[in-house]
C-alpha cells in the first residue's frame, strides 16, 4: 500500500494548526487512494504529539539535533525517513521549514515538487495539485507523478483535522549535522505598541512611496483612534519598525477596521490580515488581489484619501 | 570568501500577465521581465559584506535571453564578475532545470556562499536557492536575514511566524534564501550600467542540460474570487464621505 508523508510542526508540544489542515486533507486523498496516512515530527516532544492525531502511523523523530529547529538536521533526518518510507506523496506546510525542507528533499531525492500549494485532488489514479503563482495573480494546476512528489500547502488551505485518532508511533533517531547551529531564538521584538490588540489599523504599503508620506499615516490614526501598521517592505526600507508589520513573516491581525492604503494583496500579507471584520482598501490598480479581500474598495491615491478621511474625522 | 548572487528575471506584476486563456499558457514573449525583487536583496546583503570583509562577488544568471542588462547592473552596483549559463535555456525554462545547471556550474567554480532571493514569484516547481542545495547536499536556509562572516563560519537570522527568529551558524559552502537586505537595496544610475558594459565583460559558460524531473504543468488560469470589494467611486472627497458614512453605520467611529 501506497503512504502519504505529513511532515508536521510541534509548537510548544502541539501539533501546529497548518499541521492539522494537512492532516486532514491527507485522510481524505488516503481514502481515494487507499494509501496509508503516516505522519513525521521532530523532537523529544513529538512522539506523544503525535499519538493522538488522525494518522495510521507516526514516525517520531528524536535526538539532540533536532530538539531545536536547525534545517540541516531536519531535512537529513527527513530524507532518512523518505528513504525508508518511499511516499507516493509528501506534504509539508508552506511555512519557513517548508521552505528550507520542501526543495530540498525534492531535488535531494530527484523527485517533483509543487510549491504553494492550495488544492489537492484525486483524479482517476492522478494526483492533481493546484499552486498559487504571480503573488496570487494566477493559479497553476499540475499532474503529480505517481513515483513520488513533495507539495509545500499553503496555510489556511484546508480545514483542519480535529478528529483523534490513536496511530501506531515508532520513534527513530535524528540525523546529526554538525554543519549548522543555533545560537540563539530571539523573541519578536515588543513595538511600542502591539497592533494585534488594535480594533483599528491604518496600515500602509509600499503605495506610501515616501517616508515622509507616513505622517499622513499618523494624523489618520490618531483622528480614528488606531494605530498605524504596515506591509514588509515598508519595513524592510526602514521606515517603520518590525513590530508594525503585518503579515506571514509578521503578526496576524484581526482587528475591526483594517485600511489597506497602497497595499497590493500578496498572499504572504493577505495571510495575516484577511480575517479582519471590515477591510477597506485603497489601491490605484484596481485589479490588485487585496480588492478580492476587501469589503469596500477605492481606486482614489492614498496620498489624497489619507488627508481628506483625517480632515472629516477631526470634523474639520 | 567567495560569494555566488544568483539572479533571475520574473513578469511585471505591474502589468497583465500574458495568459492563453484557452489553452491556459503563459505567454512568456508577450510580457515584460524585471529583476526578481527579493534577488536583488540578495545582492545588496553580500554587496554589504564585500564592504565589510572584501568579499569577492559573482553575480549568476541562467540565459533565458533577457539577462545582461541586469548583469550589468549588478556589475555597475558593485559584483566584481558576472556569469551567463548559456544553453538550452529560455523564459519558460523549468525553475528545476535552472537549479542543475547552476548545480552544475557550482560543482565545476568553488564558491563559499551562495546567495539567493528566498523565492521569485514564479516559483511554482520549487524556489532555486534550495534546490540547488538540495542537488550538492550542501546545508541550506530559507528565510534569511543580517547574514555575517565570523571567522570559518557564516551567521544569520532566519525568521519564523510571529515575528520570532533565530540566530544561526552554519558552516561553508552555505546557500542562503534572502529575505531582506539588511539596507535597502542600492541604486545603480543608467549611466554607470552603459558605463559597464562598455568596460567589462559577462563570462559566458556553457551549462550542459541534463534531464530533471519536471512538473507536468496542466494550465495556468486566473482565481474565481470568492468576492470582489464594491468599488467606491468618485474623488478623494466623495470616497473619503462615503468612507465616514459606513464607518459611521458600523460605530467604527463617532457620529
Ligand atoms: C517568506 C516570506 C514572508 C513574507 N512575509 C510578509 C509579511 O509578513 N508581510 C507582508 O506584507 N509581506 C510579506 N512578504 C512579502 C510579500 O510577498 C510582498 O512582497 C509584500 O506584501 C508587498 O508589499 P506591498 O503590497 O506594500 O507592495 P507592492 O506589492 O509593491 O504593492 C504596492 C501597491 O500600492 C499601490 N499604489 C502605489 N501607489 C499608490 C498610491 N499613490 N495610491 C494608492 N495605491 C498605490 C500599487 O498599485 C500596488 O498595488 C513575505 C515574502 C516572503 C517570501
Ligand atoms: C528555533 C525555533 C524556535 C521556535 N519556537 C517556536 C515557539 O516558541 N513558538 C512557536 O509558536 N513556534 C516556534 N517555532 C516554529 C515556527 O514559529 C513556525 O515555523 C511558525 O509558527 C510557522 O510560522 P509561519 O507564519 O511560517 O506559519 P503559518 O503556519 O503560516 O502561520 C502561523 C499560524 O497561522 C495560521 N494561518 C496561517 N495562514 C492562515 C490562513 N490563511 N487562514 C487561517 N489560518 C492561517 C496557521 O494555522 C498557523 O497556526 C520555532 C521555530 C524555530 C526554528
Amino acid at each position: 500500500m501506497g503512504s502519504i508523508l505529513v511532515v508536521t510542526e510541534i509548537l510548544g508540544g502541539n501539533i501546529s494548526d497548518t499541521s492539522r489542515e494537512l492532516l486532514s486533507k491527507a485522510r481524505e486523498l488516503s481514502q481515494t487512494l487507499g494509501a496509508e496516512v503516516v505522519a513525521v515530527g521532530f523532537g523529544s516532544e513529538s512522539a506523544q504529539a503525535l499519538a493522538r492525531i488522525d494518522a495510521d502511523r507516526a514516525i517520531a523523530v528524536t535526538g539532540q539535533a533536532v530538539e531545536q529547529y536547525l534545517p540541516l538536521a531536519y531535512e537529513r533526518s527527513l530524507l532518512q525517513v523518505m528513504e525508508q518510507e518511499s511516499p507516493q506523496l509528501t506534504m509539508i506546510a508552506n511555512t519557513t521549514m517548508g521552505l528550507d525542507l520542501g526543495a530540498g528533499v525534492a531535488a535531494t531525492r530527484g523527485i517533483s515538487l509543487a510549491a504553494y500549494c492550495n488544492g489537492l485532488a484525486v483524479e482517476g489514479d492522478e494526483i492533481i495539485a493546484q499552486s498559487q503563482v504571480f503573488a496570487g495573480k494566477l493559479l497553476a494546476e499540475a499532474v503529480l507523478p505517481s513515483e513520488g512528489a513533495v507539495v509545500t500547502i499553503l496555510p489556511g488551505s484546508f480545514p483542519a483535522s480535529e478528529v483523534e485518532g490513536h496511530p501506531t508511533v515508532t520513534t527513530v533517531d535524528a540525523v546529526s549535522a554538525p554543519g549548522m547551529s543555533l545560537i540563539q531564538v530571539l523573541e519578536p521584538e515588543k513595538g511600542d505598541v502591539d497592533i494585534t490588540r488594535a480594533d483599528i489599523l491604518v496600515s500602509v504599503g509600499r503605495g506610501i512611496q515616501d517616508p515622509e508620506n507616513l505622517t499622513l499615516a499618523d494624523e489618520l490614526a490618531d483622528a480614528i483612534g488606531g494605530v498605524v501598521s504596515c506591509s514588509r517592505p515598508v519595513v524592510d526600507a526602514g521606515w517603520l519598525p518590525k513590530a508594525r508589520q503585518v503579515g506571514k513573516s509578521g503578526q496576524t491581525v484581526k482587528p475591526k477596521l483594517y485600511l489597506a492604503l497602497g497595499i497590493s494583496g500578496a498572499p504572504e500579507h493577505l495571510q495575516g490580515m484577511k480575517d479582519a471584520d471590515l477591510i477597506i482598501a485603497a489601491n490605484t490598480d484596481e485589479s490588485a488581489s487585496i480588492m478580492d479581500v476587501a469589503h469596500y474598495g477605492t481606486t482614489v491615491d492614498i496620498l489624497d484619501l489619507m488627508p481628506a478621511l483625517t480632515e472629516r474625522l477631526r470634523g474639520e | 570568501m567567495r560569494i555566488l548572487v544568483l539572479s533571475k528575471s520574473v513578469p511585471d506584476l505591474v502589468e497583465e500577465l500574458a495568459l492563453d486563456e484557452d489553452s491556459g499558457e503563459l505567454l512568456h514573449d508577450d510580457m515584460t521581465y524585471v529583476p526578481s525583487e527579493w534577488d536583488d536583496h540578495a545582492l545588496e546583503e553580500a554587496l554589504l559584506l564585500k564592504d565589510e570583509v572584501g568579499a569577492e562577488v559573482t553575480v549568476l544568471a541562467v540565459d533565458t535571453g533577457d539577462v545582461d542588462n541586469m548583469l550589468f547592473t549588478a556589475l555597475a552596483k558593485g559584483a566584481d564578475h558576472a556569469v551567463k549559463l548559456t544553453g538550452d535555456f529560455d523564459l519558460a525554462t523549468s525553475n528545476r532545470k535552472r537549479a542543475q545547471a547552476i548545480a552544475n556550474y557550482l560543482r565545476d567554480n568553488p564558491f563559499d556562499l551562495v546567495l539567493s532571493g528566498v523565492q521569485a514569484i514564479d516559483d511554482i516547481d520549487g524556489q532555486i536557492p534550495a534546490m540547488v542545495a538540495g542537488l550538492l547536499e550542501w546545508p541550506h536556509a530559507s528565510v534569511v536575514t543580517e547574514v555575517s562572516i565570523q571567522g570559518d563560519q557564516i551567521h544569520f537570522r532566519q525568521e519564523y511566524g510571529g515575528g520570532l527568529q533565530a540566530e544561526l551558524a552554519a558552516q561553508t559552502p552555505l546557500v542562503l534564501g534572502i529575505q531582506a537586505a539588511r539596507k535597502p537595496p542600492r541604486y545603480a544610475s543608467v549611466a554607470k550600467v552603459r558605463q559597464m558594459m562598455k568596460s567589462s565583460t559577462v563570462d559566458e559558460v556553457d551549462a550542459s542540460a541534463d534531464a530533471v524531473p519536471e512538473l507536468e504543468i496542466r494550465r495556468f488560469f486566473k482565481p474565481v474570487a470568492a468576492g470582489h470589494a464594491e468599488m467606491i467611486e468618485g474623488e478623494p472627497d466623495e470616497v473619503a464621505d462615503r468612507i465616514i458614512t459606513i464607518l459611521k453605520e458600523r460605530k467604527l467611529v463617532r457620529g
